[in-house]
């Protein structure tokens, strides 16, 4: 009976598959989508771009677009912005979010709650929600128009996730190869440095590259805190284009598409932590 | 157990991330709320306290009851909606079949890119003569004539909740798949031995174990699409009028381009109230959930 039975399942199984494996397909074409018509506009000529009723596909192909764009906008002046303001941000938050997760998962102190809490809070408040506070302050500071303001507000409001995320990493380290190294003679902070750090490399590249992701897509500060096209990231810079009397959009575009690239291989790269990450709070 | 102690304690651990915490999260948020009862001139001086009067103009605005109304709707549809399609798409890049990895990196996209450059190859996909959109309707014959999108509020309103779902689903559906990585495949199997059916199956034991992963999702969610500026900013600028804002905007429109910091100040921090009912709610709702479960 088993003989007669078992083809007929495995070629339900099949069909199955096939119309799971389409489905999927589809899905992850629904997502590619807008940014594929990214950049199909990005290399249409100027004139094919307003033309009615539009091209799914460019007539001819505008490749010179891409080179272009850095003449015709500051780009290149807007991602050297980005990426100084980004990697100060990471920068920091790595420095200050390291010892404080390796001393929250390694202690029971007095105030460990309060601090926890305290870390929480600068997770649920939005830079956004702030919006105004921060620029008084920032204001107040003589920071407007400064890479360093926006440098600031980035790193403070980005450390809660990688103090989580690290602090997730260092407490599934088994105390016992640190009390070795102790033994041994090292500190508290070489014991870090070389015994700790190297075995959390995943969870150190995850808050890294999160850090500077997060730091680079930001808008809502950045257009707040910044007025000149020297000091604007790419957020701000490109979006400007959109005010202007007539729209080039495939600059606009040839510009995002550059920026969108590289932050789209980075988070690939991290996906297998970066979810394990992300649920490493809830578990617990 | 060994331990090393150091007289200062926690202190220098701790110290540089509570600097931060203090001096640009809590004390921005001090100087949002000092604001918002101070009289500010338009170039940002401050004139002296104004009591209450900022907010009793902010009250006073004709625009700011449907304002209100529009961000109830905004966070409960786009995060509800926003589960519901997430909870399939995590399925979906949880099963097996060829290219699971091409299409995992496809989800990534809008995750990674910018929401200002998602929401602007949107505005553009929408523009009524040289959209996408448009084109594609006319020549699947659903419709004879280009429209414009984003001509009514209320239409455009929709579009613009279309559109922060569209980069809400991304990030949940990876919590949710996290979720579902935990999941040991026997208890799946066992459940289908016993004869349960797949949906059974996924109701029953499935669900039940992806709901602390579900949870973090949808608080998050909750914080960041009420925040969400950028959709709203880019594709509509909240206009026509205030007829497509939330308050998010709305408070940005008062204050840099009504140059009314005090008023704005005040918008903001009723704001904050407003996102600590939507939170309290959920963690009510949540608790009372996992009670009954």
């Amino acid at each position: 009976m088993t003989t007669i039975l078992l083809p007929k399942r495995q070629k339900r199984f099949t069909g199955k598959k096939v119309s799971l494996t389409i489905s999927a397909w589809v899905l992850g074409f629904l997502f590619f989508a807008p940014y594929f018509q990214m950049l199909l506009t990005a290399l249409k000529p100027k004139e094919e771009i307003t033309s009615i009723p539009p091209t799914y596909f460019p007539k001819k192909w505008a490749f010179e677009n891409f080179i272009n764009v850095w003449k015709e906008i500051p780009l290149g002046t807007f991602i050297k912005s980005s990426f100084i303001i980004s990697m100060s941000a990471t920068l920091i938050v790595i420095f200050i979010a390291v010892p404080a997760a390796y001393y929250v998962a390694r202690n029971n102190f007095r105030g460990r709650k309060v601090f926890l809490f305290l870390v929480l809070v600068t997770q649920m408040f939005a830079p956004t929600a702030l919006v105004i506070g921060i620029f008084r302050e920032i204001a107040k500071l003589n920071l407007v128009n400064t890479y360093l303001g926006l440098i600031l507000v980035y790193a403070a409001f980005n450390m809660a996730f990688s103090i989580w995320i690290l602090s997730s990493f260092f407490s599934s380290i088994p105390q016992e190869i640190e009390e070795a190294a102790w033994i041994d003679g090292c500190s508290r902070v070489s014991t870090l440095v070389r015994i700790v750090l190297p075995l959390s490399l995943p969870g150190l590249a995850t808050a890294f590259i999160f850090t500077f992701i997060a730091a680079w897509n930001e808008f809502v500060i950045a257009l707040t805190l910044t007025s000149s096209p020297e000091q604007e990231p790419l957020t701000v810079g490109l979006t400007a284009l959109i005010g202007f009397y007539q729209v080039q959009w495939q600059y606009l575009f040839a510009g995002s598409l550059i920026a969108i690239v590289p932050v789209v291989i980075l988070f690939g790269l991290i996906e297998k932590w970066l979810v394990g990450g992300l649920t490493a709070g809830s578990v617990k | 157990m060994l331990k090393r102690k150091s007289r200062l304690g926690a202190f220098p651990w701790i110290f540089p991330a509570l600097f931060m915490i203090f001096g640009f999260v809590l004390w921005p948020a001090f100087e949002m709320i000092r604001t918002s009862f101070q009289d500010v001139s338009s170039s940002g001086i401050t004139k002296g306290w104004a009591g209450l009067e900022n907010y009793k103009t902010l009250l006073a605005n004709p625009d700011l009851p449907n304002v209100l109304i529009r961000t109830f709707i905004w966070v409960v549809g786009i995060v509800f909606f926003t589960i519901i399609i997430s909870l399939p798409v995590a399925q979906l890049l949880n099963a097996k079949y060829p290219g699971r990895k091409v299409v995992r990196w496809a989800v990534i996209i809008p995750w990674a890119a910018s929401v200002v450059m998602s929401s602007t190859i949107w505005k553009w996909i929408l523009d009524p003569y040289y959209g996408v959109l448009n084109k594609i309707l006319i020549d699947l014959h659903l419709y004879k004539e280009p429209v414009d999108f984003l001509a009514n509020p209320k239409q455009s309103f929709v579009w613009l909740m279309i559109v922060a779902v569209f980069v809400s689903i991304p990030f949940t559906s990876f919590v949710i798949l996290a979720g579902l990585a935990t999941i040991p495949d026997d208890i799946v199997e066992s459940s289908t031995v016993d004869g349960a059916t797949a949906w059974k199956g996924y109701r029953f034991i499935k669900f039940p174990l992806i709901k602390p992963a579900l949870l973090v999702a949808m608080a998050i969610n909750l914080i960041n699409i009420f925040n969400a500026f950028p959709i709203i900013w880019v594709i509509t600028a909240g206009g026509p009028g205030y007829e497509t804002d939330t308050t998010t905007t709305l408070g940005y429109k008062i204050s840099f381009r009504d140059q009314d910091i005090g008023q704005s100040a005040s918008m903001a921090s009723l704001n904050l109230i407003i996102i600590l009912i939507f939170i309290g709610i959920f963690l009510k709702v949540s608790k009372s959930q996992e009670r009954n479960s």
